[in-house]
């Protein structure tokens, strides 16, 4: 009897191996890392977005770990490497301290793509990066300003975590443009900290309004914190949007914010694209029928289209399609 | 003078209160100076429609009501258990996803789908505040570390309750309450602290909750003794840190019509443990005094209009408040005080045997 279900076992054992093998065969093993969807809107479309491309009638036997800290996140690509993935997929918590494990993971014949995040290594240990750039978001966003054509331009300029990439790449093109012209002037300048918190935009706001310092601009560096200038301009009396005396603008485009630019509440929204799943779906693709990635910097990097969507020009279609959340 | 000056200040009842309320004085003194404008104060009309009261002084009000409101639970929870609450912050983005998830489930917001919502949302933070308080109470976790817990993953609950990033709710009646009411053009948030305030003064002044508190925090084991169960008295004023939390989750989430999880009531704990601080309250548990964290929660939020008004980028704010802090909670320290006695006894002293030299 215990003869009987010893060979059972390995006769089931052989038919899972089996069954394993030929899974092998037909998908692409995919390692998936990410950040905590429940950081930001972003994250959660970012992490959404993977889950819709990389499922099994793709092609894909995907698995996928989100973790907020760089310790978390590199034992799960050592686990992935252990396991003998094909390809790895990694937003970075940390721009540093990947070397070994990505060396490791080339000397293992598996395949890094970046996506998001950079992390600071030689570009040769990873296949490609898709990330966002940053800068461009500033500087389409300035560029959109100096397009109206305004007699002055006096701004209020709310930041987000300082020494953020979003913060710096939003930042510096506005800063740069204010000190080169002098219909430019940045009236008031405010950080709504390392939370990106709504409420300390609303009291710089109110701060600026209360010591009358007049702007007719809002360059707020994400849509919650523009809310949150909104709601104090909106007690104040002063009007917003298309029809109103201050341009409102935020960036991330989440739904709710892109539903404000239809209804002519403010007036840009910047978009920061967490759509990166099909470009490296299709460089994956191209990688198996023998071909080469294409379209990359000297840095490795494939930087995402991004748009800037302008109240006057909006549709029913982009709120639907480009906007975050619900 | 200054003897007849002390005697006043003690038979007015202010003891305590000196070192705030002298910090407070400065704080005006210091705006005059610098620019008496701060203290104007204007009608406005706003995109509604109605008058609205604006300016440095109805921000420093209306700003502060999150603050003074949770300050006082964390005095009570202080005053109780000789430590901290850390928590707040967090299960208020507890309460408020609550909230918020109700009224959009119930479709329009109506007085009675808000009602039932804020009544909700006021259980969930009790409910929350109550494993806080056993924890602590039952078993006799120190506070910090009790409500670390709730302090490091109450944000992620908040977020699995409201499943995106952040839930809005748009009507008339929660910016009445958020921002101001059609006719009183003073911010709703403001009553919502006096309302607060007057049943608390209440339950004070009807029962003998500030009594017991003070005895179950100055020497557990002889309130005991005397059959006061402090474990009842800890959690009640966990309870009653639960009721303050969940009203002051309501308003914030009432000011922006939506709730972000990672935003709401961010960072509240610290400053309203200042509060508590600089109301002269002993951190160590014991005697109170709820209006001194009252002052203190003031105090901070003037500090910060001050320094925006004085048009400081808010990068360097903390910095700057905390030089302030640092005075105020330095002036009211024990060695300080001491000092300060001693050095004044040495130079009545010199001056006694000076006037006798001559």
């Amino acid at each position: 009897m215990k003869k009987l279900i010893a060979l059972v076992l390995a006769l089931a054992l052989c038919l899972g191996m089996a069954s394993f093998a030929a899974a092998d065969d037909a998908k692409v093993k995919v390692g998936i890392i990410n950040l905590d969807p429940s950081e930001s809107g972003y994250r959660e479309a970012n992490v959404n977005d993977l889950h819709k491309v990389f499922t099994e009638e793709n092609g894909y036997d995907a698995s996928f770990v989100t973790a907020p800290t760089a310790d978390k996140q590199l034992d799960a690509f050592n686990t992935f490497v252990n396991e003998g993935v094909d390809y790895i997929l990694v937003s970075a918590a940390e721009t540093t301290g990947w070397d070994e494990a990505l060396a490791a993971a080339q000397e293992a014949g598996i395949g890094v793509f970046l996506f998001d995040r950079m992390i600071d290594c030689d570009p040769s240990l990873y296949l490609a990066a898709v990330v966002s750039d940053m800068t461009k978001e500033g500087e389409t966003a300035v560029a959109w300003l100096e397009s109206l054509n305004l007699e002055e331009y006096n701004i209020l300029h709310i930041q987000g975590q300082m020494g953020s990439d979003a913060q710096i790449g939003r930042s510096t093109p506005l800063a740069e443009k204010a000190a080169a012209d002098d219909k430019w002037t940045i009236v008031a300048e405010g950080t709504g900290g390392d939370s990106w918190s709504e409420d300390e935009a609303r009291k710089i706001a109110e701060a600026a309004i209360n010591e009358g310092k007049s702007f007719n601009i809002v360059y707020a560096e994400n849509d919650g914190m523009a809310r949150g200038v909104v709601a104090a301009l909106d007690a104040a009396g002063i009007t917003h949007g298309v029809e109103g005396d201050v341009k409102i603008m935020g960036f991330d485009c989440n739904k709710w914010a892109l539903r404000l630019l239809l209804a002519g509440e403010w007036n840009y929204d910047g978009q920061c694209s967490p759509f990166q799943a099909e470009v490296i779906d299709g460089m994956i693709k191209t990688l198996k029928a023998g071909g080469q990635i294409e379209g990359l910097n000297e840095k490795n990097q494939y930087i995402n289209e991004e748009k800037g969507f302008d109240a006057t020009t909006i549709t029913e279609d982009d709120v639907n399609t480009y906007g975050l959340g619900e | 003078m200054d003897k007849k000056k002390e005697s006043i200040w003690k038979r007015m009842g202010i003891g305590q209160l000196a070192i705030p309320l002298t910090a407070l004085a400065l704080l005006f003194l210091f705006n005059l100076i610098r620019d008496p404008g701060f203290f104007s104060v204007v009608v406005n009309i706003n995109n509604s429609g109605n008058p609205v009261l604006g300016g440095n002084l109805i921000s420093v009000i209306n700003s502060a009501s999150e603050l003074a409101i949770i300050s006082m639970g964390m005095t009570l929870v202080t005053a109780a258990c000789g430590g901290q609450d850390i928590s707040v912050g967090a299960v208020g983005a507890i309460s408020a996803s609550v909230f918020i998830k109700l009224l959009i489930g119930m479709g329009n917001v109506t007085a009675g789908t808000l009602t039932v919502a804020t009544l909700a949302c006021i259980a969930t933070a009790v409910a929350f505040m109550m494993f806080n308080g056993t924890l602590v109470s039952v078993f006799r976790i120190q506070p910090m570390i009790a409500t670390l817990i709730l302090y490091s993953c109450g944000r992620s609950i908040a977020y699995w309750i409201t499943g995106s990033a952040t839930p809005q709710v748009d009507s008339p009646i929660i910016t009445a309450i958020g921002m101001t009411i059609p006719g009183i053009p003073v911010p709703t948030p403001v009553f919502m602290v006096i309302l607060v305030g007057v049943i608390l003064a209440v339950i004070f002044k009807r029962t003998n909750t500030a009594l017991y508190t003070q005895s179950v925090g100055i020497n557990q084991g002889a309130a005991r003794l005397n059959g006061i169960s402090p474990t009842a008295v800890k959690m009640l004023a966990f309870g009653l840190l639960g009721v303050c939390v969940a009203v002051a989750s309501v308003i914030a989430t009432c000011r922006m019509s939506q709730v972000s999880h990672k935003t709401l009531l961010v960072d509240i704990e610290m400053d309203a443990i200042l509060a508590v601080a600089i109301g002269g309250n002993s951190l160590g548990g014991g005697k109170f005094r709820m209006s001194g964290s009252i002052l203190g929660a003031y105090i901070i939020t003037m500090l910060t209009v001050t320094l925006l008004a004085m048009g400081i980028n808010s990068v360097n704010i903390k910095a700057y408040k905390a030089v302030v802090i640092i005075i105020i909670v330095g002036a009211g320290s024990p060695v300080i005080k001491n000092r300060m006695i001693l050095w004044r006894n040495r130079r009545s002293a010199a001056a006694v045997k000076g006037g006798a030299a001559s």
